[in-house]
């Protein structure tokens, strides 16, 4: 591993101290510069906050759009999976069922989608400016939060006129939020520098999630699936996100203890990985995109 | 005082041609279906030096113009010492804040109003969101927008645009500054400005490095010339001495080192080009579309019978973007004018060349690549987005019948 000495962090030219830059060619070993991304946190703030602007800014409705996905899609779920194929809800009411996988699944889709995207689509200003780049990916996977919070507000709302009492399981809801936020900046992380390599991966991310939905408990419970398979089931994290999702929001069925526990150790693995893949990707971005 | 803020040791940069992502995934299947041995050895790639072994050191204070033919490396010199690229080979130190200016408008998204964008841009080039926030009301007045700053950029036209955009940037206070050709964008009298808030800059005792094609421009601003060459140095020193030096090897016809055959012929020379009508201060600097008129001096010491007379004009690109010739041109001895004169010349704003040439029944007289480089300085009638701006620029008019 590179040794990372204080000199070789760059700053943004607000922050005071004057360090010395040492440019030197990519080394091939894993130069991870958190300090660095974190000097830049400003930046980081203003691309979420230009993308979160930007998303609303042509739209009629603009944020009620927030709101009225997920509304819509546990809707469809409620009629489709819930009354006609009547699959089993846990004992929960269908539309609660439902509307609590789809707040962080609608989460994770988007950032997932952003993360892909980020490179390219900022790729003028990766060949015309200098900035950490893993502060792309990282402020796509937060931009998506801000929708996040406005869902769970009327996922709140929606579980209390239920009639569920909120219970100390809610306790865990940052954690879970976390680990879909890690998932989506893992995975994204890849991707995007995938994307910056080949174009093509813009196209298989819809059946990627298309897929990865249905590899999770949105539709249907984790009860479902046969207790023989289920530490397979764990390795997507995103089962013991939305699994644990409607533990801590009802307070209902069991915990995904186990689940939960598998879920992180892939993340961290995929998160790991992800960076050293950009990582590498990255010391060459500029000429390649 | 005067210490080393940027020292560089033998940097080079390797660029593999024909790296395209276009071709990506389906290139890679294929060529692995085809012969899967031989995909998967390291492909033989065309590859080239865009910097070769550069080293070279700059004191705090320093003005530095960076000279050079178009692909001679002057911008990947940059864009190394501006992080955006790595080198392949050697390293660079630089002591201090790095600003970096390669392009107007860094970061500007057309859905944003003028005050987002200045924020956004700001914090892109590297300023705090106190620091924008203390120089907004300077940027707004700077750029002449306070009407229209809580418009969306999209709805303004190129030229404030550019003078937002120009504004922004104007107000970096690194203490490093590295600039790419930028103020060879805008109106001419927007660009007089920036160029005179660029020299409170270079007083103010910052370090700066400049790319230009305006020798004009390098000359007024900085201190010290590096002339670059084939990926190296080929000249450093006082700014006049290598600015001369490059433009009496231009003048030559000189390319990497080598003395380009103006013909053996001693008959025929051309001496100097310029705009005559309208007569643009500086000569070679073109502000207007038209109607314009050219005049390349020759000075001809033998008459010249059945002579071929071509003229070329190319962009910052090499594309050729006219040629014309003429035959059975008699030229008597003496000095003559050949003069062009066109009802317009609708270019996009940006550095051009032209190249002129005699021959006399097959032999070359002479071809001259012309210096100083024409500027086009005129007003953007294109999108204001580089990227959906072609090489004509051509003003229209826009109607719904």
């Amino acid at each position: 591993m590179a040794s990372l000495t204080e000199s070789s962090v760059a700053l943004p030219l607000h922050s005071g101290a004057s360090a010395t830059i040492r440019i030197e060619p990519p080394s091939g070993l894993f130069e991870l510069r958190l300090r660095e991304v974190w000097a830049y946190r400003e930046l980081l703030y203003f691309f979420v906050w230009r993308d979160v602007k930007i998303r609303y800014k042509q739209t009629a409705i603009g944020v009620l759009w927030v709101v009225l996905q997920p509304v819509l899609n546990m809707l469809v779920f409620t009629l489709f999976f819930g009354r006609l194929a009547k699959l089993p809800s846990d004992g929960l009411p269908y539309p609660v069922f439902y509307f609590a996988a789809l707040v962080p699944w609608t989460y994770f889709s988007y950032a997932l989608q952003m993360t892909t995207n980020v490179v390219v689509d900022n790729q003028r200003l990766i060949t015309k400016v200098y900035f950490p780049r893993l502060i792309l990916p990282i402020s796509a996977a937060l931009s998506g939060l801000v929708d996040f919070s406005i869902g769970f507000v009327v996922l709140a709302i929606f579980t209390v006129a239920y009639g569920i009492r909120p219970t100390l399981a809610a306790l865990w809801l940052p954690a879970l939020l976390l680990l879909a936020v890690f998932t989506a900046l893992g995975v994204g992380l890849w991707l995007s520098a995938l994307n910056a390599l080949y174009r093509d991966v813009k196209y298989v991310i819809p059946f990627l999630i298309q897929f990865w939905m249905f590899a999770s408990p949105v539709a249907y419970p984790s009860s479902l699936v046969p207790p023989r398979w289920r530490w397979l089931y764990g390795l997507n994290p995103m089962a013991g996100v939305i699994d644990g999702f409607r533990w801590a929001i009802t307070g209902r069925g069991h915990s995904p203890g186990l689940l939960l526990l598998a879920s992180s150790a892939v993340v961290a693995l995929i998160v790991l990985g992800g960076l050293f893949f950009f990582n590498r990707m990255e010391s060459s971005v500029a000429d390649r995109v | 005082m005067n210490n080393t803020v940027i020292q560089a040791e033998g940097l080079s940069k390797l660029y593999r041609r024909g790296l395209q992502v276009d071709d990506g995934l389906r290139h890679s299947l294929e060529a692995f279906l085809r012969s899967p041995v031989a995909s998967l050895r390291r492909k033989k790639e065309e590859t080239f030096w865009a910097l070769k072994d550069v080293s070279l050191e700059v004191r705090e204070g320093e003005v530095l113009g960076l000279i050079g033919r178009n692909g001679a490396g002057k911008t990947t010199l940059l864009k190394i010492l501006s992080r955006i690229t790595r080198p392949t080979t050697g390293w660079a130190e630089i002591h201090g804040r790095v600003g970096s200016l390669l392009e107007v408008g860094t970061g500007f998204h057309p859905e944003l109003t003028g005050h987002e964008n200045t924020f956004l841009s700001g914090a892109i080039l590297g300023m705090g969101k106190r620091e924008i926030e203390r120089k907004f009301d300077e940027i707004v007045a700077f750029a002449e927008l306070e009407k229209f700053i809580e418009t969306p950029v999209k709805y303004y036209s190129s030229g404030m645009y550019v003078r937002l955009a120009f504004a922004v940037a104007a107000h970096l206070e690194p203490e490093i500054l590295l600039v790419d050709e930028v103020l060879a964008v805008g109106d001419i009298n927007f660009q007089k400005k920036c160029l005179g808030k660029m020299g409170d800059v270079a007083r103010a005792g910052r370090t700066v490095v400049l790319v230009s094609h305006q020798l004009n421009q390098i000359r007024s601003l900085s201190h010290r010339g590096i002339w670059v060459d084939a990926g190296q140095i080929r000249m450093d020193g006082n700014t006049h001495e290598v600015v001369s030096a490059y433009e009496s090897a231009m003048a030559r016809g000189d390319t990497n080192g080598h003395s380009q055959d103006r013909g053996t012929a001693t008959k025929a020379r051309f001496l100097s080009w310029e705009i005559a009508e309208p007569r643009p201060e500086p000569p070679h600097t073109l502000a207007t579309v038209g109607p314009i008129e050219l005049k390349f001096v020759v000075q001809v010491t033998s008459a010249v019978h059945m002579g071929h007379h071509g003229v070329t004009l190319y962009n910052h690109d090499r594309q050729l973007i006219w040629g014309w010739a003429v035959d059975n041109v008699e030229l008597e001895p003496g000095v003559h004018e050949l003069r062009y004169s066109f009802p317009m010349l609708p270019v996009r704003p940006g550095p051009y060349s032209w190249a002129v040439s005699l021959y006399e029944e097959g032999q070359l007289l002479d071809a001259w690549e012309c210096l100083p480089e024409m500027i086009v300085a005129t007003e953007n009638f294109q999108h204001r987005y580089d990227h959906w701006s072609g090489v004509l620029n051509i003003p229209s008019k826009f109607s719904i019948t």
